[in-house]
């Protein structure tokens, strides 16, 4: 009835000053989301009513059996439970997304659940996540679903991945169990490039950690754990609040891209609130700005900018002015939503794509690219799909399905279709050229959607390769 | 694909490597670059707006992704009919000052004309699904901007930010469009139509955080103030035309605030001295007890109410 509060001193007084998105994978029963609940328990972000529910639940059906306390007597899984039909089969059905905040980050965590539609539901979270967490059951140790969860990690080329070893205790806290484990993780790393240092940190997962964890009691989740004095490497939630997020490391390699969204050219409709508050009407009877989010890199005013219309050639300009609401900005950086101004007039619109001049090659119809395919209906060769990239959707016919990859092994297979879960290699046809880039070093303007005309369903999610036989694709066997 | 004019990064000052948008910029840049693609890729969008705290601040967002421009969407608002009267005023009073146009969809007429009734509990919140789906579909808006956030409840944890919904306005949790990178999918057919949901990543926090750093102004019943109220449910339901304490249920006045603001009926206060945003921000910082889970009477029907609702075609 009335808001409980907690001593001012528990206070996180400073304000979590960034944000970091993660994503969790892993195979049926090997704890992931005991591991979820217990992160959002020890961080404090479940309240007491929340509390209360999980623990009514968890006395039903009888967890933690007589005498249980504290943690021990709730079933942190549920506290990640979502639908009605999820509770009701024990299993988790769709990527769920959660949130808490330590004194250092605010997160967003991406909880992908790990049967049937991994490949579909990894995907989804490690596309916009900084970070992911693999979770390995240590009675188990690598299986073919970890190598499978790799794989598809190192083909998004998420920027970090952590491998939690979990149920720790259920070997005894056994350092050979655990070392056995990190062995065969990192045997698998090798083999798919991972953590490789000679691959140049753009492209390839920067580093790979491996840490024993106990989900169920909390060793080296939030607090490092007596229990495995053997391992001096950080609690997962350390690792969590300092690792550089994607856009940290992006904006000091990468070039600025900004596609455009849509025009913003008032004329005679100014903003009401905007001009009560002393908009100067008449300056801005002509204003004309280019709306967008910057998916890579920084923009100054005054640099030096190439306009990337489909079928034309690229037009060079520079910006002369990034407005904000109000606000004129002397940079910005991703990924800031902004409207930029160019110095010439051109004729600029939705679908093109303002780029740092010169670092862009050209726009091609032709597209090779590896498919997720995340879609019950199956590709075959010569269908008619629709590509969405960036802000355009074109027109597209699937020319031929090149191969098929065999996530355990990381090789290429011949194949002429794909199905559900499938990742494969195809060559497209668009209707109208798109500046697509290389996945490898542009994971926004590299990445579109398949899209299914008839229903307008998401297909798949396409990563734009180089042709192979193309120099440095093939380092890489996926 | 062959021709290169470079792929060599570009120059990169000190200051680019330096920045880092702190979380709110980055839910705030997030939010509008979803707006701005629902206004782009839609026929005829509107958003949802109640004068409650999140459509408060998706409509400033909105003001925001447009500037100098007007705001290009009408806001729609059902009307349950047992609003707290300074809601609505606050509500008409922010559609004059930005320009906009209002549409109203409102229960008590559905009731009026018998195609609704009146439920035993005398919540309305349940009922505003009819009167939504209707003028959804009188107006033909084929994009609805709804200012729910994942961390409300765990049905809205699992809903995409464009969130597809068929000729019945309901939603299918088990058929829904994986939503990869920032590209998002608002393809659909005739009849069906879209919700989009721009600050699913936003907590009840953040929310209060940004009305403090923006100066947002939001309806007075969100800060302390003295009330006549009883308890009912375990929460404290203000006295009102609507809202009538039964025989055994003691009036008394109390220095309360608004952690929700919705239908008068089922909508609860609690006790509380924040009568300024940043003593708000403290308190929501401090609580151990969720926004609905403390104010919502309908949200204690089940653990699946929400979802259930939502299947039916409600926010």
């Amino acid at each position: 009835m009335s808001t409980e509060t907690l001593p001012l001193s528990e206070l996180e007084t400073a304000l979590p000053t960034t944000l970091f998105r993660f994503a969790t994978a892993g195979s049926v029963d090997d704890g992931k989301s005991t591991l979820v609940g217990r992160l959002l328990h020890d961080s404090k972000a479940i309240l007491a009513d929340q509390l209360d529910a999980v623990a009514r639940t968890s006395a039903d059906r009888g967890f933690g059996g007589a005498g249980a306390t504290g943690t021990q007597a709730i079933d942190l899984a549920l506290l990640t439970d979502g639908l009605r039909a999820e509770r009701e089969q024990g299993i988790t059905i769709d990527v769920a997304y959660r949130y808490f905040a330590t004194d250092q980050r605010s997160f967003i965590l991406a909880d992908c659940p790990g049967h049937v539609q991994y490949t579909k539901n990894t995907v989804t979270g490690a596309s916009t996540a900084d970070a992911v967490v693999v979770l390995i059951d240590a009675r188990k140790g690598v299986l073919e679903q970890t190598r499978r969860h790799l794989s598809v990690l190192q083909l998004l080329r998420v920027a970090h991945v952590i491998v939690a070893v979990n149920k720790i205790d259920l070997v005894d806290f056994s350092e050979s169990v655990f070392r056995e484990i990190q062995a065969d993780v990192q045997q698998v790393a090798r083999e798919l490039g991972i953590g490789s240092a000679e691959l140049g940190t753009a492209d390839h997962i920067d580093d790979l950690l491996v840490i024993p964890v106990s989900a169920l009691d909390g060793d080296n989740v939030v607090e490092r754990s007596a229990r495995t004095p053997w391992y001096d490497g950080p609690a997962l939630l350390e690792v969590l609040e300092t690792l550089p997020a994607a856009d940290e490391i992006d904006t000091q390699l990468e070039s600025f891209r900004f596609p455009v969204q849509l025009v913003i050219r008032p004329q005679g409709a100014l903003a009401p609130d905007a001009v009560a508050g002393g908009l100067d009407v008449e300056a801005y009877r002509d204003y004309r700005a280019y709306a967008g989010q910057i998916t890579e890199g920084s923009v100054n005013v005054g640099d030096s900018v190439s306009v990337l219309t489909p079928g034309q050639a690229p037009r060079t300009t520079t910006v002369k002015g990034i407005d904000f609401a109000g606000s004129s900005l002397e940079e910005a950086s991703a990924p800031q939503s902004v409207a930029i101004r160019l110095a010439d007039e051109f004729d600029v619109a939705r679908g093109d794509t303002i780029a740092a001049a010169g670092t862009v090659r050209e726009s091609s119809a032709d597209v090779y690219a590896a498919l997720c395919w995340l879609s019950p209906k199956p590709l075959r060769e010569g269908a008619k799909v629709l590509v969405k990239h960036g802000t355009r959707t074109v027109q597209a016919l699937v020319r031929n399905v090149s191969g098929k990859l065999d996530l355990a092994s990381f090789k290429l297979e011949p194949a002429s279709s794909l199905e559900l879960n499938d990742i494969g290699h195809a060559q497209l046809r668009l209707a109208a050229p798109l500046p697509l880039e290389n996945y490898l070093h542009h994971r926004r303007t590299g990445a579109f959607l398949v899209i299914d005309p008839l229903d307008g369903n998401t297909l798949a999610a396409g990563l734009v390769k180089d042709h192979p036989g193309d120099h440095e694709d093939e380092r890489y066997s996926i | 694909m062959s021709t290169f004019l470079t792929e060599e990064p570009t120059q990169v000052t000190d200051a680019a490597i330096s920045t880092r948008l702190s979380s709110l910029d980055t839910l705030e840049s997030e939010a509008i670059h979803i707006i701005r693609e629902v206004v782009a890729e839609f026929e005829k969008p509107a958003l949802l707006f109640s004068g409650g705290k999140d459509s408060v601040v998706m409509l400033h967002l909105a003001t925001k992704a447009f500037w100098p421009g007007k705001v290009p969407f009408p806001v729609l608002h059902v009307d349950t009919g047992h609003n707290f009267p300074e809601v609505i005023d606050f509500r008409d009073r922010t559609v004059e000052r930005l320009g906009l146009k209002l549409v109203v969809g409102s229960v008590q007429e559905f009731i009026d004309r018998g195609e609704l009734a009146e439920r035993a509990d005398g919540t309305r919140n349940p009922l505003q699904t009819v009167p939504l789906l209707d003028a959804i579909q009188q107006n033909k808006f084929d994009a609805v901007f709804g200012g729910g956030r994942r961390d409300e409840d765990k049905a809205r944890a699992k809903e995409r930010i464009l969130s597809l919904r068929d000729e019945f306005g309901q939603w299918d949790p088990r058929n829904q469009r994986p939503e990869l990178w920032n590209l998002y999918n608002g393809r659909h057919t005739v009849g069906q139509h879209v919700r989009a949901f721009p600050i699913s990543n936003w907590t009840e926090l953040d929310i209060w955080r940004y009305i403090e750093r923006e100066n947002i102004e939001l309806p007075g019943l969100y800060y302390a103030h003295d009330r006549e109220v009883f308890a009912r449910d375990g929460m404290w339901r203000a006295v009102g035309e609507v809202s009538q304490p039964l025989p055994h249920e003691e009036v008394i006045i109390k220095t309360v605030r608004y952690r929700t603001v919705g239908d008068m009926s089922c909508t609860g206060a609690v006790e509380s001295a924040a009568a300024t945003v940043s003593d708000v921000v403290i308190e929501v910082a401090a609580s151990t007890i969720t926004e609905r889970g403390a104010t919502r009477a309908d949200d204690r029907i089940s653990e699946a109410a929400m979802e259930d609702r939502k299947k039916d075609g409600y926010f």
